[in-house]
């Protein structure tokens, strides 16, 4: 079963095309990176997935759910608010800069969504958010302020943060972009410990050799286009396009 | 006329200068954030005018956003002309516009309309550099988190935006309380109207100097206040 179904997606900014005709698949359990160089499109994909952009042209359907479709004729229709409403809570996104509350605790970052948006029993919320805490080795940073934490850990509480709502699938947009290089092992743990536990995830990323190891799944994208997909082994391994073999030669030069 | 005297007939007017300035705020700060939202409306009630390839004005018109160019007026006007001036307007234009008699009430009335009006000008403009220096990202992340938009702006921008223009706040709060005296250009017997009576009648300078010191007592007090409220919002950065 398919979680997500991204059909001929295209989006441009003014003149700009920035996706000219995009089709990916998820299923559920699957991790999918999605790499390319930086302007491919890959952001603005995931922005169009998870509604912080409108779609030009396509179909975005979660489970099903139908958040965008097309007519024959081009028309684009947006499901009303209301089932978007629904379908926001298929997904969670993990930005490149964290995106915290600044003015809530790491508890309160948590807990405030599970309470205010899906409405749920509030010491169940909180029991549930100390487990994850916990899981994610912050349990001592509970009633820490954002500003009092390293990178990597506010981009662990954004992680959890983004669990804690049960979403079908978890973004992440260059997760680990925004760190400093010694702090970026610990958030890849933390999403390779997710795979263990068959999340549903999409990663847009440049670190070449956790995609190798931890997706199902590698679509690489240039100009607006997904330019070649398959396993890991096939994309990195054997890249049938110039354009594949160009890049990984530049962003991953101890790939095979 | 005693010093005594003197300290009592104007520790009244004090009263009624601090009832300008708590009034003021109660219905400034509020109002202010209503035309801080009205100064940042998008609404353009003829956007569908302008298909792709029509002329200049057929373009100006449906860009022309109603809301924001009348709150923008709203403001320049608040801004450009002496807070007396208004006052005036507002005491004496119900009679001299639309011979609406005015009743000795009214006097008070117009200084807080007065006051409101021009301060909430200026806390729109201060909420409006607050809102618009909100990372993107805030909005971005409660969106996806499905936060609703009056949660979103309630519970995530504004307590962030809060703390930012704290200072600015703090900048017209204490202006305000020097302001009060402008109540004296339509003879509203606050601190300074009342200073002014006693030293004419009186021929002495000691009414200014004892209302000067409670002014700045009264600004002491605020600046103590205003700071309390600024650290009790340092929690977080």
């Amino acid at each position: 079963m398919n979680v997500l179904e991204l059909t001929n997606i295209r989006k441009s900014f003014g003149s700009l095309e920035v996706l000219r005709g995009i089709t990916v698949t998820v299923a559920k359990g699957e991790v999918v990176a999605i790499i390319g160089p930086s302007g491919s499109g890959k952001s603005t994909l995931l922005r169009c997935a998870t509604l912080l952009e409108t779609v030009d042209e396509g179909e975005i359907n979660y489970l099903g759910d139908y958040v965008v479709r097309t007519s024959p004729e081009g028309r684009v229709q947006y499901s009303s608010p209301a089932d978007l409403k629904r379908i926001r809570r298929y997904f969670g996104l993990v930005f490149q800069n964290f995106n915290l509350f600044p003015h809530y605790s790491v508890i309160k970052n948590v807990i405030d969504p599970l309470i205010h948006v899906q409405k749920r029993d509030k010491e169940e919320a909180y029991a549930d958010a100390r487990a994850l805490l916990s899981k994610m080795g912050l349990a001592d940073k509970a009633d820490s302020y954002p500003y009092q934490l390293s990178g990597g850990q506010q981009q662990r509480v954004s992680i959890v943060r983004a669990l804690a709502m049960k979403p079908e699938v978890l973004f992440f947009d260059e997760p680990t972009s925004a760190l400093d290089p010694e702090l970026t092992g610990e958030v890849l743990k933390v999403i390779r410990s997710l795979t263990e536990e068959h999340m549903t995830m999409v990663i847009v990323t440049h670190e070449m050799q956790f995609a190798q190891h931890v997706a199902d799944k590698v679509y690489f994208m240039d100009d607006g286009l997904v330019v070649e997909q398959g396993t890991p082994d096939e994309v990195f391994g054997k890249p049938q396009e110039e354009r594949t073999r160009r890049f990984l030669e530049r962003y991953a030069p101890t790939a095979p | 006329m005693s010093l005594e005297t003197i300290i009592i007939q104007l520790a009244v007017g004090l009263l009624k200068s601090i009832a300008i300035f708590a009034l003021t705020l109660i219905g400034s700060l509020p109002l202010g954030l209503f035309v801080a939202f009205g100064r940042m409306s998008k609404w353009a009630p003829l956007k569908g005018l302008a298909p792709a390839g029509s002329g200049r004005l057929r373009k100006g018109l449906a860009g022309f956003r109603p809301l924001q160019t009348l709150v923008k007026l709203y403001i320049s006007l608040m801004r450009g002309t002496p807070l007396m001036l208004q006052l005036m307007v507002v005491y004496f234009g119900p009679y001299y516009l639309f011979k609406i008699p005015i009743g000795q009430n009214y006097r008070f009335t117009a200084v807080i309309i007065g006051f409101v009006l021009n301060y909430a000008a200026y806390f729109a403009e201060i909420y409006r550099s607050g809102i618009e220096s909100m990372p993107v990202g805030q909005y971005e992340a409660a969106s996806v988190l499905g936060y609703s938009r009056p949660q979103t702006f309630f519970k995530i921008i504004l307590p962030q935006v809060i703390k930012r223009i704290l200072p600015s706040i703090t900048n017209e709060v204490i202006t305000l309380v020097k302001d009060t005296s402008l109540a004296f250009a339509i003879s509203y017997s606050e601190m300074f109207t009342l200073a002014r009576k006693i030293s004419s009648s009186q021929s002495t300078l000691v009414p200014f100097v004892v209302a000067g010191i409670f002014y700045y007592l009264f600004n002491l007090i605020m600046a103590y206040v205003m700071e309390r409220a600024e650290k009790s919002l340092g929690y977080f950065r």
